[in-house]
C-alpha cells in the first residue's frame, strides 16, 4: 500500500478526535464530520486510504444501504478483510473514516450518494460499480433523474474498463452502464413513472409486463440470463433461493442485485452468497423494532420517495396492520412532499393509520383524500403507541428514520 | 357546459407519465373528490401519452414535467390543439401547472436554446432563466381568492402578454417578492405552485370546480385550511412577517 503522507496521517487523527467529540456530545454518529475535516485537511486523503483496497461502489435511488450491507456480507465469505460504510454516510466525507479504518490490503464495499458516483470513481481506483435503480428523489435538490442518469453514463463513457453490475430492468441505469462492461441482472421495476421516455432519443417508450424497448431508436432492455424470478435469483441458468431475513419484494430485487454482484465479480459461490445475505436482520435501523411505552413493538421501516413508498404500502396493505406515516421535509428528506400525492395510500383503507412528522398536516390531506381514516399526532412514537394490534410499522422519511435510529439502535 | 354532457363532470389529467413529476395527480384527486363529497358524479380521465386528448373532459390539467417528457407533450398537445378549443368553446376549465404552464403560453426556450413550442392558448412567452426558482411560494391573488400557497421548482421565467392578467403577486419567494405569478384567464389558471396546488388551496379547487357546475354546496375544510395557514407561516420569511399580520390575518 502507498505510505499515507504525514499530512494525511494527521488529518486521520484530527477526524477521529472530531468524530469521537461528535459522539459524546450526542450530535451525530461522527462519520461524517470526522470525514469532513480528513477531506479537508487534506484533499488528496481519499485516494492515499483508498490505495490497495478493491473497492466497489453501490448506488441507486432506492436499497443502496441494503444492497452494500447484503454484498460486504456475501464479499466477506472470501476470506478477505471487507470494510463498509455500514452507517449510510455516503458522501465522501462518509466513505474517508471508514477507509481510513480498513486494512493494508482488502476489499471495500462502500455506498455512494447518487451524485457522488462520478467524482469518485477516479480518486477511489473503483474497479466495480452496482448500480440499482433511478427515480424521483427529493427534486429541490437532486433536479431531474435523467441528469442523474447522465452523471452515471458520463462516468461509465470515460473508464470503459470499470466493470459494472448493474439492473436491466431500469431504463435509467440501462441507458447509464451500457458504455462499461456491464453485466445485467433483471430486477424488475414496479416503479415507472420516471422511465416514460427513452433516455437516448426522448420517444416514449414501449412497456410490456416485464420489459421496455423505445420504438423509435431501438434502445431496449438488455438480453441477459439473470433475472430475479419470485424468491430467488436465476444466475447463468441455475436458480439461488434468497431466504431473506428481510421483508419485502424490493429487499429480493437488492439481494439479487449483491448476489450478482459477489458471484460474477468478486468470485463468491451464489449460494453462499445468498446465505450470507439471509443472515442480515437490520441495515443502519432499517426494519429494527422498537417498544413503545406499553410493552408492545413497533418496527420501522424507511421510505422517501414514491418507488420506495408503493413497494412497502404492497407490503403492508398485504396484512391487517397499522401504519404511522412520519413525513419532514427537511433538506435531506426533499423539502417538497408533493410526491405523497403520486403514493396508492387508498390501499391503506381499512387499515389503523396515523399522520405523524413535521409534515403530518400533509399526511393528513393527503389520507382525507385518499379516504383512508387516520389520527393525527405528530410525534411518531406516540403515534404508534395510539394504533391498536401488534404489528405496528413506522414508515419514515429520511429525517425521521435518522432521529429514531439514533434514539433506539 | 360542454356540449351533449352528461351529468358526471369528467376530470382530465393529462399525460401523467410526461406531465406528473411533481405529485400532480394530486390535483385531479382533489377535484373528483370535492365534486363526490358533494353528491355531484365525478370521474377521473387520465390522458395516456401517445393518446389524443379528447373534447370531451370538463377540465384539463396540464402539470409538472422534465424537459425530455415535455417535448413529447408538447407534440401531443399541440396535435390534439382542435379538440381543446372545441372543449374550451364548449366551457371546460384548465389548471396548467410549471411545465404545463409553460405548455399552454407560445414557447418555452430552454437553456440550450431548443425552443419548445406551446399550445398558445394564452399569450405568454417563456424562456429559461439564470437560476433554478426552488422553495415554498406565497402568492397574493385578487379577490375573492385568498392568499394561495406552493411549492415550486422550476428555471422558466414566463412573460405575460399585455393582455392577459397574472394570478397574483408575489408575497413571499426566497427573499424576492412583488413580481406576478401565473396567469387568470377565462376558465383558465396558469401557475408555478406545485404542492401540488389544490390540496394546499382548497379555495383555488372550488373556484374551478365552480367555472364547471357553477354554485357549490359549502365542504368542511378544515385540515386544508390548517395545512394552508401553516405552510402560508412556513413560506412568509421573517422580512414579510408583519406584512403578513397587517393584511393576510386582517383578510382571514
Amino acid at each position: 500500500m502507498t505510505r499515507r503522507s504525514l499530512r494525511t496521517s494527521a488529518a486521520i487523527g484530527a477526524g477521529r478526535v472530531t468524530g469521537w467529540l461528535s459522539r459524546i456530545t450526542g450530535r451525530g454518529q461522527g462519520a461524517t464530520i470526522s470525514g469532513r475535516v480528513i477531506n479537508a485537511l487534506a484533499p488528496n486523503a481519499l485516494a492515499q486510504l483508498a490505495a490497495g483496497q478493491r473497492v466497489a461502489l453501490v448506488s441507486a435511488t432506492n436499497g443502496k444501504t441494503t444492497t452494500t450491507r447484503l454484498l460486504a456480507a456475501a464479499v466477506a465469505r472470501t476470506g478477505e478483510p471487507v470494510v463498509s460504510n455500514a452507517t449510510g454516510a455516503n458522501l465522501t466525507s462518509g466513505i474517508a473514516p471508514i477507509l481510513a479504518r480498513a486494512r493494508a490490503r482488502g476489499v471495500a464495499v462502500l455506498e455512494v450518494d447518487e451524485r457522488v458516483v462520478p467524482r469518485v470513481v477516479d480518486p477511489l481506483g473503483v474497479e466495480l460499480l452496482v448500480l440499482g435503480n433511478l427515480s424521483r428523489d427529493q427534486l429541490d435538490r437532486y433536479g431531474e433523474v435523467h441528469a442523474v442518469g447522465d452523471l452515471w453514463r458520463h462516468a461509465a463513457e470515460t473508464h470503459p474498463d470499470l466493470r459494472v453490475v448493474a439492473n436491466a430492468s431500469d431504463p435509467h441505469v440501462v441507458w447509464a452502464a451500457t458504455p462499461a462492461k456491464t453485466t445485467w441482472v433483471a430486477l424488475g421495476l414496479g416503479w415507472r413513472n420516471d422511465a416514460a421516455t427513452c433516455p437516448n432519443c426522448a420517444a416514449l417508450l414501449r412497456w410490456s409486463a416485464d420489459r421496455f424497448d423505445c420504438p423509435s431508436c431501438g434502445f431496449g432492455q438488455p438480453a441477459t440470463p439473470n433475472r430475479l424470478d419470485g424468491d430467488g435469483l436465476v444466475l447463468d441458468g441455475t436458480r439461488v433461493p434468497l431466504r431473506l431475513a428481510l421483508p419485502g419484494r424490493w429487499n429480493l430485487a437488492n439481494a439479487a442485485l449483491a448476489v450478482t454482484a459477489a458471484a460474477t465479480h468478486f468470485g463468491v459461490d451464489a449460494h453462499d452468497a445468498a446465505e450470507a445475505a439471509a443472515t442480515i436482520t437490520t441495515v443502519a435501523g432499517r426494519y429494527m423494532t422498537i417498544a413503545l411505552p406499553d410493552g408492545r413493538r413497533a418496527r420501522v421501516l424507511l421510505a422517501k420517495n414514491p418507488a420506495g413508498w408503493s413497494e412497502v404500502l404492497h407490503h403492508l396493505s398485504d396484512r391487517d396492520c397499522s401504519v404511522v406515516i412520519a413525513v419532514n421535509a427537511r433538506v435531506a428528506d426533499g423539502k417538497d412532499p408533493s410526491w405523497l400525492w403520486d403514493v396508492p395510500y387508498e390501499l391503506l383503507r381499512g387499515q389503523p393509520v396515523a399522520a405523524a412528522g413535521e409534515r403530518a398536516l400533509d399526511v393528513a390531506v393527503r389520507l382525507r383524500y385518499a379516504e383512508v381514516d387516520h389520527i393525527v399526532e405528530h410525534d411518531a412514537l406516540e403515534a404508534a403507541a395510539k394504533l391498536p394490534g401488534d404489528d405496528v410499522n413506522i414508515v419514515s422519511s429520511y429525517t425521521q428514520f435518522s432521529s429514531l435510529y439514533r434514539r433506539f439502535r | 357546459m360542454s356540449a351533449a354532457r352528461d351529468s358526471t363532470v369528467r376530470v382530465g389529467l393529462v399525460y401523467p407519465e410526461l406531465l406528473g413529476t411533481y405529485g400532480d395527480r394530486g390535483n385531479a384527486v382533489v377535484l373528483v373528490q370535492r365534486l363526490r363529497w358533494r353528491g355531484l358524479d365525478a370521474e377521473l380521465v387520465e390522458v395516456t401519452a401517445g393518446a389524443p386528448i379528447p373534447d370531451s373532459l370538463d377540465v384539463y390539467l396540464f402539470g409538472g414535467g422534465e424537459d425530455d417528457p415535455q417535448v413529447m407533450a408538447s407534440a401531443g398537445m399541440r396535435a390534439s390543439r382542435a379538440a381543446i378549443d372545441r372543449a374550451r368553446a364548449g366551457g371546460a376549465a384548465v389548471l396548467a401547472v410549471c411545465a404545463g404552464f409553460q405548455l399552454i403560453g407560445h414557447s418555452y426556450a430552454a437553456a440550450d436554446g431548443t425552443m419548445i413550442d406551446g399550445l398558445g392558448l394564452v399569450d405568454a412567452v417563456t424562456r429559461a432563466g439564470p437560476n433554478r426558482l426552488i422553495g415554498e411560494l406565497v402568492v397574493d391573488p385578487d379577490p375573492p381568492l385568498p392568499i394561495l400557497t406552493g411549492f415550486e421548482n422550476h428555471g422558466g421565467r414566463t412573460t405575460l402578454g399585455p393582455s392577459e392578467r397574472p394570478l397574483g403577486r408575489v408575497v413571499a419567494r426566497n427573499g424576492s417578492r412583488g413580481e406576478p405569478e401565473g396567469l387568470l384567464g377565462e376558465r383558465l389558471i396558469g401557475t408555478y405552485m406545485h404542492g401540488p396546488v389544490l390540496p394546499r388551496n382548497p379555495a383555488l379547487a372550488d373556484h374551478i370546480l365552480a367555472w364547471v357546475v357553477g354554485d357549490l354546496a359549502p365542504l368542511d375544510s378544515t385540515r386544508e385550511e390548517q395545512l394552508r395557514a401553516k405552510q402560508l407561516h412556513a413560506g412568509s420569511a421573517r422580512g414579510v412577517r408583519r406584512w403578513w399580520q397587517e393584511r393576510v390575518l386582517a383578510r382571514g
